[in-house]
């Protein structure tokens, strides 16, 4: 088993708030992130495949072709957009990048073309000091 | 306890199949499958496992261990093109999913010590693009 990862940036805004909670419990809650204008991050994220490399082509995964799988799926949803107004999926959804992970996630599974290939993490770099990982997939 | 350590080498490589098409390497490859070959300054991460020896408080001599990762791999890699200079790579292709196997394959024998083996070898090509591997069915 041989694992495979590629690094890729998004740089996006976000605001934390959470509709079930007041302003002062949200203010509270989420701090710098709650302002009403929002801010953003430039995302680094990191998609790691396992499976045997093919001894015709010496790889696990073409990683052209992931480059581009991962460009549809992700970093075109979220680069350059407001996740709050932009994303469908973070419309009811604080957007955390906890969050951000688990949809992240959802969408890499469910366009999923790397039949010799399978999922194996997901790591999120929201800031230079903190990230986010989702292992053995 | 894993411990790691780092090197670095700097090598070219081609990545092209003779069995396939040139339009079929291109869209395996891209800009790799030039026959000329291009280069990478790979890092290496070479990770052993085990328990401090209760006399020296170590894993393994991290002296020890840089001087196998030099005879084993930095010292035939460094400066050479992988596809003519550094066998098996005249015959497998030198994606970095072969070169961190076969990193593994040289530095293993070498590492098998009563408290100590190999854990696995990270190698990044790029800051973008990094290969694991720990074994067969790891």
């Amino acid at each position: 088993m041989t694992r495979v990862t590629r690094r890729y940036r998004f740089a996006a805004s976000h605001r934390l708030h959470s509709a079930e909670r007041s302003e002062a419990e949200n203010s509270e809650l989420y701090g710098k992130c709650n302002n009403p204008y929002g801010h953003g991050h430039d995302y680094i994220l990191e998609v790691g495949v396992r499976g045997q490399i093919d001894g015709s082509t010496g790889r696990v995964v073409n990683p052209l072709a992931l480059d581009e799988f991962v460009r549809a799926a992700v970093l075109n949803v979220f680069d350059h957009k407001d996740m709050n107004r932009d994303v469908d999926s973070f419309r009811d959804v604080v957007p955390t990048t906890e969050n951000l992970s688990l949809d992240v996630e959802r969408r890499l599974r469910e366009g999923w073309c790397f039949a010799a290939a399978e999922l194996d993490r997901i790591k999120l770099q929201e800031t230079k000091r903190n990230s986010f990982e989702l292992k053995g997939l | 306890m894993l411990i790691t350590r780092k090197a670095e080498f700097s090598a070219s490589h081609s990545c092209y199949n003779d069995r396939l098409s040139e339009a079929e390497n291109r869209a395996l490859y891209g800009e790799g499958a030039g026959s000329h070959g291009h280069g990478h300054n790979y890092v290496l991460e070479v990770t052993l496992e085990g328990e401090p020896d209760p006399a020296t408080g170590m894993v393994f001599d991290l002296k020890r261990l840089k001087e196998v990762i030099h005879e084993q791999v930095v010292e035939p890699m460094d400066h050479r093109f992988l596809n003519r200079e550094v066998p098996p790579f005249d015959a497998l292709i030198p994606t970095p999913e072969n070169i961190a196997c076969e990193i593994w394959r040289r530095l293993e024998p070498k590492l098998r010590f009563p408290n100590a083996h190999l854990h696995s070898v990270k190698l990044y090509e790029t800051e973008d693009l990094f290969v694991e591997y720990a074994g067969d069915g790891k």
